[in-house]
């Protein structure tokens, strides 16, 4: 029962923020809904057991990316707000239309496939569980070795990208 | 109860929020956010699916879409940096430069 009220009362504030994050009319106050969105989310997690993924969510989302965001909104110094011109081809009302149909199939599948029995599925080799961080942890350096160093090498070459972009002259 | 058809609607719920904000949004700055919020309903869906099936990859999974989205976002903002510098705006109606 209390697992629920908190599922319905996470899942309401996330959503109701994101709703923010893309109505509001100033970019700061998109960017601080961001950080509260962000931070129901890393509770969701902690609901669903990942505290590991919680900090990460904290540390990472509501701390790293929403500060690169907000130093762009403060270097971007906008003297005409970026909604004034708009296209007059743009059709915003069919956009509304096909999102609405994009949720009501997603919907739909969600409530078939509601009734299918999951099945826990047993692990393979036996980890030692003694904690979320410490199972993440072992699957990140055995099985999923190759794909973290690849991870790595991603973050790497972006962070020279985004040097080299936001250099003055190239 | 909470099943995983819960989480499955908060997530369809969220991405689709993202995705309105992605087509209906100007500013590309919010275009970005909305970006991320997709990204969190995907991790939201696979992080209670391990919790579901009692296996921690599809947290591992979680991990990696947040480094990808830590790289998206220092490359897309750079790229913002760059357009405002040469053309004074962040406006993606006329971000033009390379259409047709």
């Amino acid at each position: 029962m209390g697992t629920a009220i908190a599922f319905y009362f996470i899942s309401a504030c996330i959503l109701g923020f994101a709703v923010m994050v893309i109505s509001t009319k100033d970019t700061v106050h998109s960017v601080l809904f961001l950080v509260l969105d962000f931070l129901f989310v890393a509770a969701l997690y902690v609901l669903l057991g990942a505290q590991f993924l919680a900090a990460i969510q904290i540390l990472v989302y509501a701390g790293g990316i929403v500060v690169l965001y907000l130093f762009v909104v403060m270097l971007v110094n906008l003297k005409r707000p970026p909604e004034a011109h708009s296209d007059p081809h743009r059709k915003t009302k069919l956009g509304f239309g096909l999102a609405a149909a994009v949720l009501a199939e997603l919907a739909l599948l969600a409530f078939r496939s509601s009734d299918m029995p999951v099945r826990p599925i047993v692990e393979a080799a036996a980890v030692p569980v003694t904690g979320n961080t410490e199972v993440v942890g072992w699957m990140l350096y055995t099985s999923y070795l190759i794909p973290f160093e690849i991870a790595s090498m991603l973050l790497l070459v972006a962070m020279i990208g985004a040097i080299v972009l936001a250099k003055r002259e190239l | 109860m909470i099943t995983p058809t819960h989480y499955m609607l908060l997530s369809a719920a969220l991405f689709i929020i993202g995705v309105i904000g992605v087509m209906v949004r100007r500013n590309i700055i919010i275009i970005f956010m909305s970006i991320e919020l997709i990204l969190n309903a995907v991790n939201i869906n696979l992080v209670a699916y391990s919790a579901q099936l009692q296996n921690a990859v599809g947290q591992v999974f979680a991990i990696f879409v947040i480094a990808v989205a830590a790289a998206e976002a220092a490359v897309g903002l750079g790229i913002i940096l760059a357009f405002y510098r040469n053309k004074e705006t962040i406006n993606i109606d006329e971000m033009n430069l390379m259409r047709w």
